[in-house]
């Protein structure tokens, strides 16, 4: 059978089409007892087309099995196929609600691998947007992961607030969710006139609507009693699973790849400090967030106060190929640790490229985490690891 | 009260009617009183007040003056949907479960007065009678999670029927205190001992019993937020996990007659909430055919305020899970209403 | 930081390392037509021994330092990458390094482990492409990156530690004939997900792992889509639409009929 979209598709395309389209199986060993329940793809709890079948005694969880991949695009494959400016774009889509974040790491690889150092204007800039991408996203999560919980209002502030980020973000690269802003060997243009000062007043917002839900979420005692002692990580457990970010640190382990890991970016230039809790609930990696935004906000109060002047752009030739060697940058990303090993053979192009993505990591934990907990608990953890789709599945 | 205040007419004026036509009447104006008042509190309280508790303006555009023909512009959307039942839903069962839940709503109003002598039926068990029919929605309910063929109505079902039924007990020990104060259980004779009482020896203004019986608003305020499924107590139609629970597979005109339930039954136990604390129609110094004209405006009055507090906490709290829930209930409101229950007596009998 | 002189010294560098390649290529270029990685045969090219090994720098050295004196001979080879330390171990020594890193340098967090296909990339669309420059053009002979390998496929993983900050990459290659290595879940449970991924995605098996199935592919895919020779089916269909016309714009049927099909 054919399939009429694409004339040109081999003739077994439509078959393997239906075979996809009759993936309801589940992969699992069924047993007998229990009920069986699919957090499915479509869901309003998942963040995405996560799917979560667990196994339910009551309300409480058996055992949980997530399954992931549908939104697999297949970057990996993907960059072996296309030329670095080209996999700028492609990466911003990887975890796209903190964009420029994903684009640093791998600019940062190929610089190194070919020796070039963008202007410190341009890292300074790139720490900026980076800090800004980090705000807008984690007030995302503020809001929303109050709607988990079944508290409406935050979320709406949530987007509220986060308007005045992407609007600044928009300003200085012309796109609000995917900017494309990167270029091997700095920026592609300089920021608009005004804009510093437009940051100063918007961080000063961002100060207040932290305020604001600290109040109004952190303060309100039925969201204490949902999010206390539910989803507990221990340190170690964390760590084995490749559980990073703000969701180890909420388990007390004080490990910021922005102040421990290989230097990138001026972070260590800057005067802040790493937040941790010692519960590891879900409470904690929501107020650890929050604190980080509030931390975040002042980052960016200090870069501009720092910023220096100059070009945003080393000089690079107009074909970028980068010389052979394998190199390996992992930065602090707002989902968690991302990292690039990147292999060139001194093409225009990588050889490979594995992209370490934060999410698959905190995702894969969720077996483990989710055995004996309530169903509404499930949502209450999934809601504060806060994992993006597109990170996951890549 | 007499079985012959049966009878009294509905108007007014003294007009000999037939029996048949006082109950038609009587049933038409209840019938048209359920939906008026169930869009009038999910209008002004679910949409335009959320909204701007919520920083966003909420419907402006159907109707010219701030969107005021939104709901019914959805009921009328409701009405012309396809209805579709699950293939392997019980097809009587399904369609049963929302004329149940209806049902429920309908009997609640039936002794709710609205002036001296506008009520549908003045019972001399109304409270009691009130708070048992209330709960015949559980059954509605349950008929709807099952019959639905679906795991999370299923879910939302069994969650809702644990909740309803556990809350029952602090809204029927809430009012008893009133009632003891009261000295009836009729809702017309609580409303005039609260029209005839006095405040410290003051006459003529009335004394509602929320003065006294604070707790026991509070705790049947709770317990109604509860019974109506609202957040904090929403876990049956949780949204962000079960998508609307028990509900889940209804639409179109199904849909709107559970909506309606939901609605209607909270306008309902807010007049309750207002005819048994803040006094009901009663305003102080009006008396006879006054108070028939002026009674359901003043006992409208009292249902705004108190629905205001009902939606308000709805939209501020997050929602408890279900076994917080439940301790809340049997652990935290039964005792405290039995307590209430103790002082009540006991200053009824010093006093 | 950096100024006019370094970016003139990035270009420089980076036109050295053209150079460099085509230097390379030049010295080591096969007669036309056996080159095809199509062949069975795959030239592999000796890279030029370097003068003397550059020395690893502190952190790097002492690390290794402490895996040579718990794997001994298992360590075949180690390099370093920009002052990362990369090692490759013996086969049946994998899941010991990883109990190794894990127990006595600190290691308690895995970054990931994946898998490299070091095939080069066949060139896209066969050779009558004609001129298709959307995708990059890679290098025909086979060579491998720090710290060597003995065949086709590896296995490499990343660990790091919390509390001391540092960590390394480990490399092992997939034995030819049983074409697994032993797995990490004893040591590492987040390698779960990750050798499942490369299993996926490579095809190399893992032993000892409890329960392999696919994770982000459909239940009946067939076939390995990382591996070099699985080709990017999009492009072998239809050459890079932005290329040229492959589609005549509406209303200019007859006259223009750009290049391809």
């Amino acid at each position: 059978m054919t399939v009429d979209f694409r004339s040109g598709l081999p003739d077994n395309a439509g078959a393997m089409l239906q075979k996809h389209l009759a993936d309801a199986r589940i992969n699992v060993e069924l047993e007998t007892e229990g009920m069986v329940l699919n957090i499915g793809p479509q869901h309003p709890a998942t963040h995405g087309t996560l799917r979560v079948v667990v196994k339910l005694d009551g309300e409480r969880v058996v055992s949980a099995d997530p399954v992931i991949g549908y939104m697999h695009r297949g970057y990996e494959k993907l960059t072996e196929f296309r030329t670095y400016p080209q996999i700028t774009t492609l990466i911003n889509r990887i975890d796209w609600l903190s964009s420029f974040a994903n684009e640093v790491p791998f600019i940062h690889a190929a610089e190194r691998l070919m020796g070039v150092q963008a202007p410190p204007r341009a890292e300074y800039i790139r720490t900026i947007l980076t800090e800004l991408s980090r705000i807008s996203t984690f007030l995302l999560f503020l809001g929303e992961m109050g709607l988990q919980v079944g508290a409406i209002t935050p979320a709406f502030y949530g987007f509220r607030d986060r308007e005045h980020v992407l609007n600044l973000i928009e300003a200085a690269t012309g796109g609000r969710f995917h900017p494309n802003f990167n270029r091997i060997g700095g920026l592609k243009v300089d920021l608009p006139s005004g804009w510093i000062d437009d940051c100063r007043r918007v961080m000063k917002k961002v100060f207040d609507s932290v305020d604001e839900f600290e109040e109004l979420v952190v303060g309100n005692e039925i969201f204490e009693v949902r999010t206390r002692g539910v989803g507990v990580i221990p340190p170690g457990v964390g760590a084995a699973y490749g559980v990073s970010g703000s969701n180890i640190r909420a388990s007390g382990v004080d490990w910021d790849l922005r102040r421990d890991g290989q230097p990138y970016l001026v972070y260590r230039d800057l005067d802040w400090k790493v937040w941790t809790h010692p519960d590891g609930d879900s409470f904690a990696r929501y107020w650890v967030r929050m604190q980080e935004t509030r931390e975040s906000a002042r980052m960016v109060v200090q870069l501009l106060d720092g910023l220096p002047a100059g070009p945003v752009m080393a000089k690079v030739p107009r074909i970028i190929k980068v010389p052979e060697g394998e190199v390996w940058v992992n930065t602090e990303n707002p989902l968690g640790e991302m990292g690039y090993y990147l292999f060139s053979k001194g093409a225009t192009g990588p050889f490979r490229c594995k992209i370490r993505s934060a999410s698959f990591s905190n995702v894969s934990i969720l077996p483990w985490l989710l055995k004996g907990v309530y169903v509404p608990d499930i949502i209450t953890i999934l809601a504060s690891l806060y994992f993006i789709l597109g990170d996951i599945d890549r | 009260m007499t079985a012959a205040s049966l009878l009294l007419p509905v108007m007014p004026v003294a007009v000999d009617l037939p029996w048949g036509l006082i109950v038609a009447i009587k049933t038409a104006v209840v019938l048209a009183i359920i939906p008026a008042g169930a869009l009038i509190l999910g209008y002004v309280f679910l949409l335009k007040m959320m909204s701007h508790m919520q920083s966003r303006l909420g419907p402006m555009d159907p109707g010219g003056f701030h969107g005021w023909f939104q709901l019914i512009g959805d009921g009328i959307k409701f009405i012309q949907k396809e209805d579709i039942i699950p293939a392997q839903a019980d097809r009587r069962v399904f369609a049963a479960a929302p004329v149940v839940v209806l049902i429920s709503t309908f009997l609640l109003y039936i002794v709710v007065p609205a002036g001296p002598r506008l009520v549908v039926a003045d019972l001399d068990t109304g409270v009691f009678y009130a708070l048992a029919v209330s709960s015949l929605s559980v059954i509605g309910i349950l008929m709807a999670g099952w019959a639905s063929a679906n795991k999370y109505a299923l879910l939302g079902a069994l969650r809702a029927a644990a909740q309803l039924i556990a809350y029952e007990l602090p809204l029927v020990l809430a009012v008893v205190g009133v009632i003891i104060q009261a000295g009836t259980m009729s809702l017309q004779g609580i409303v005039y001992f609260q029209q005839n009482g006095s405040i410290f020896g003051f006459d003529g203004i009335g004394f509602p019993l929320i003065l006294t019986q604070f707790l026991g608003f509070l705790i049947f305020l709770i317990a109604a937020q509860a019974e109506l499924t609202q957040t904090p107590f929403d876990m049956p139609v949780a949204e962000s996990e079960l998508v609307a629970g028990f509900m889940v597979e209804y639409t179109g005109f199904r849909f709107l007659f559970f909506f309606m339930g939901e609605f209607g039954t909270a306008f309902a136990f807010a007049g309750i909430a207002s005819t048994l604390f803040l006094g009901g129609w009663s305003v102080p110094w009006v008396d006879g055919t006054l108070a028939d004209i002026l009674g359901p405006f003043v006992l409208f009055a009292k249902i705004m305020l108190v629905s205001f507090l009902i939606f308000w906490v709805r939209f501020t709290y997050p929602r408890f899970r279900e076994d917080q829930l439940q301790a809340i209930a049997w652990k935290y409101l039964i005792p405290l209403s039995l307590v209430n229950i103790l002082a009540t007596g006991i200053f009824k009998v010093v006093l | 930081m950096t100024d006019a002189g370094d970016s003139r010294e990035a270009e420089a560098q980076a036109e050295a390392g053209d150079s460099r390649e085509a230097e390379a290529k030049a010295e080591t270029e096969l007669p036309p037509g056996a080159g095809s990685p199509e062949g069975d045969e795959i030239p592999i090219v000796e890279p030029e021994p370097d003068p003397e090994p550059e020395p690893l720098p502190e952190e790097a050295a002492k690390l290794l330092a402490q895996l040579e004196k718990e794997l001994k001979d298992s360590i075949i080879e180690s390099g370093h990458t920009f002052g990362d330390l990369v090692v490759r171990v013996a086969p049946e020594a994998w899941r010991k390094a990883a109990e190794v890193a894990r127990d006595k340098l600190e290691c308690d967090y895995l970054s990931f482990v994946s898998g490299i296909d070091w095939m080069p990339a066949p060139k896209v669309g066969g050779d009558d492409a004609g001129g298709d420059t959307s995708s990059p053009v890679q290098p025909t002979e086979i060579t491998f990156g720090i710290a060597g390998s003995d065949g086709r496929f590896q296995v490499f993983a990343r660990v790091q530690s919390t509390a001391r900050h540092h960590g390394f990459t480990l490399k092992v290659d997939v034995d030819e004939d049983t074409f697994s290595v032993p797995s990490w879940v004893p040591v590492y449970p987040g390698a779960d997900w990750h050798e499942r991924e490369t299993w996926e995605m490579f095809g190399i098996g893992f032993d000892g792992h409890p329960g392999m199935r696919h994770l982000y592919l459909p239940f009946e895919f067939e076939g390995h889509p990382l591996r070099k020779d699985y080709p990017l089916l999009s492009r072998e269909i239809k050459p890079w639409p932005g290329l040229v016309d492959v589609e005549p714009m509406p209303g200019e049927e007859a006259s223009e009929e750009g290049g391809g099909e």
